[in-house]
């Protein structure tokens, strides 16, 4: 292989690939996926690059298997990441909530197709958010991204794995078919501009250490397998040891930190771009592929002397509530497109304060015409 | 009127256990413990690291295994235990994987996973226990409950023909498969030792009695009467077919070692997974 280990410059790529390559500079070393249209091309380039960088890419059975390996390899000290799309996404649920409740650091890429079921396989759509939220059962907090390119593709999976480990949780990256699909220039920092987190180790002696006893950000630092800890984990609701704990006691001290742990850092998480919205009669509040087309019925908007503002939520979840709050207070009315009947529409609403909220919503299969958005914003002014 | 002993003489064996969670969940009579003693002597036996041994269970009486050893141990989602263990081993190819679970979590909700694992030949031990039905939730139907057997979900018997697990394991590819039942604690001991020294997928299928529920609703009401059942049905078969060792209701138990072969397992020698190369 002539290709470098890590690759630094410009590049042309597709938001998959730079998606890869993202990982690749994070430190990512394990992959386990299943083919799934439009995220197969994430599959192909991991398993090109990890064992070019020392790393491991394994075809699992399912996406079941594929989620539950990523959750065991982060057990064993490894960066791990997987990629899918709706379907094989619903069939992660499961083990994306046990990594929720045993804090496993991880990556899951969601390149989001028209839905539900099978759906539109090949075309685009942002159908999942709200199961990027709510999708596992329980009660839980994850932190979900969503870009705009492949350059933020790149960019934002390095973030992931960062807010992963600083975190102990898994982090969605909610992309679409567009923009995996999509291809663009990519500037690739080299590996040691970067600034990446290393796993929380434990600084305590095994016999004193206590794998889920929170530091003051309420983070536990992580032992992984083989070092000694003799550590127990368990998908039970669990005390500061680990062990099983059947009580609502236990419960309550435990899904409010799981909770509370990335509800309560929001500020070191949250990640928003503004345009526009200081005295902004509207705002478009938009994210990925959709916040992009918004772009330009905004400016058409612009030309036409409206005053409009736009939010692109690159961080999705945790939903930027005081933001959105905020800007309700000088704003006359939220217009939200995105390629779904509305979903994140909802949340904007709910911290709206009773502003209006538009809702454009697209079935999905293209993106929007800016056209219908421009229209949905003048509709808005008046 | 009863006298209760209280020992507090230590277990040789509690070193190794997080004595702290005792008592255990397991009813009077249940033969996990007796296949958990099994392995942990073959483990200490074995002279393996113990700091690099984990542990992983799915969900079930025996997916608690993983709560009680005092191991990086993993107490994982229903049936996903093997595809854990897998990415766990290829990250850490120092790591002794060893997977404990029941019949349903490997059999039936594992399945796939157990087919694709045994296929890719991974460099792990998969202890089964298997008593027949779901104990956890009841006592319900499993993948293994014997024609006629009677469960919670099959009160009239059951009608469909059960996995023959050895069978199952050596069609997927398993290098190491042996069947032994809590009536042949040494030789289940013996054989979950060979086991851990196979390069490879290593499968210990430990025959076990649930008295609460399997036993209950098939006329052996205790242990000891599961025990005798096993004890005096089986019939030791080294060497045989796996094709002929599938369980009857109340029939012979063909136990010993089936298949002890060797093939190229993940990770290898020179590394692990696709295309590894450093
Ligand atoms: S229900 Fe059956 S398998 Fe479960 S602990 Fe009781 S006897 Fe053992």
């Amino acid at each position: 292989m002539s290709q470098p280990r890590h690759l630094a410059g410009e590049f042309f790529l597709s938001g998959d690939e730079a998606c890869a390559e993202g990982a690749i500079n994070a430190g990512c070393r394990f992959f386990a996926g299943y083919p799934i249209t439009p995220a197969t091309e994430i599959a192909e380039r991991m398993s090109e690059r990890l064992p070019e960088v020392g790393g491991t890419y394994i075809q699992m059975e399912d996406e079941l298997a594929s989620m539950a390996a990523v959750l065991g390899a982060s057990w064993g000290g490894v960066k791990a990441m997987t990629a899918t799309s709706g379907p094989g996404f619903s069939l992660m649920m499961e083990n994306i909530g046990l990594g929720a409740m045993t804090e496993t650091p991880c990556v899951v890429v969601d390149i989001q197709r028209a839905g539900p079921s099978t759906g539109l396989p090949t075309l685009t759509g942002q159908g999942d958010m709200l199961q990027a939220r709510w999708g596992s059962h329980g009660c839980y907090s994850i932190i979900a991204l969503s870009p705009d390119s492949p350059q933020e593709l790149y960019d934002l999976t390095i973030k992931a794995f960062n807010l992963s480990e600083q975190f102990r949780v898994p982090v969605l990256i909610m992309s679409e078919a567009a923009t995996g699909h999509m291809y663009e220039r990519v500037v690739i920092k080299s590996v040691e501009e970067l600034e990446l987190l290393p796993r929380r180790k434990p600084n305590v002696p095994p016999e004193e250490y206590l794998p889920y006893q929170p530091d003051d950000d309420l983070v536990p630092a992580m032992a992984s397998a083989g070092e000694g800890y003799g550590f127990h984990t368990t998908g039970l609701t669990h005390d500061e040891r680990g062990y099983p704990a059947m009580s609502v006691e236990a419960q309550d001290r435990l899904i409010r930190r799981l909770v509370d742990k990335i509800e309560k850092n929001k500020d070191a998480i949250i990640e928003l771009e503004e345009d526009g919205t200081e005295n902004a009669e509207v705002i478009v509040c938009s994210y990925g592929i959709s916040a992009r087309i918004s772009q330009m019925a905004v400016q058409m908007a612009r030309d036409e002397g409206m005053k409009v503002g736009i939010l692109r939520l690159i961080t999705v979840w945790p939903f930027p509530d005081e933001r959105i709050r905020g800007l309700a207070q000088t704003a006359r009315a939220f217009v939200v497109p995105e390629i779904n009947y509305g979903q994140i529409v909802r949340e904007v609403e709910r911290c709206a304060g009773g502003k209006r909220t538009v809702l454009v919503p697209h079935m999905g299969g293209t993106v929007h015409n800016p056209h219908t958005i421009f229209e949905a914003i003048r509709q808005a002014v008046k | 009127m009863t006298k209760v002993i209280v020992s507090n003489q230590k277990h040789p064996l509690d070193t190794y256990l997080r004595t702290d969670r005792l008592p255990h969940i397991w009813c009077p009579g249940c033969g996990i413990g007796a296949v958990l003693h099994a392995f942990l002597r073959a483990l200490l036996d074995s002279g393996v690291d113990l700091k690099k041994v984990a542990l992983v269970s799915g969900i079930g009486c025996t997916g608690r295994v993983a709560g009680y050893v005092r191991l990086d141990s993993f107490h994982t989602t229903h049936g996903r235990a093997l595809p854990f263990a897998t990415g766990l081993k290829i990250a850490n190819p120092e790591l002794k994987l060893v997977v404990f679970s029941g019949d349903g979590d490997l059999i039936a909700i594992g399945g796939n996973h157990f087919i694709h694992a045994a296929r890719r030949n991974i460099d792990m031990t998969v202890i089964c226990v298997n008593n027949f039905n779901y104990g956890m939730t009841g006592g319900q139907l499993g993948p293994t409950t014997p024609l006629t057997g009677r469960t919670t979900t099959t009160m009239r018997g059951n009608i469909e023909e059960p996995f023959n697990i050895p069978y199952l394991a050596a069609a997927a590819g398993a290098v190491y498969i042996a069947r032994w039942t809590t009536a042949h604690i040494h030789s289940l001991e013996h054989s979950i030792g060979e086991a851990l020294a196979k390069k490879g997928f290593s499968l210990v299928e430990a025959i076990s009695p649930c008295p609460t529920y399997y036993g209950r609703m098939n006329k052996q009401p205790t242990g000891l009467d599961q025990i005798r059942y096993f004890r005096y049905n089986s019939i030791v078969r080294h060497g045989i077919d796996p094709r002929l060792v599938g369980i009857e209701a109340n029939g012979q138990i063909v136990v010993g070692k089936f298949v002890d072969i060797e093939r190229p397992y993940i990770p290898g020698a020179t590394g692990s997974g696709n295309g590894r190369t450093t």
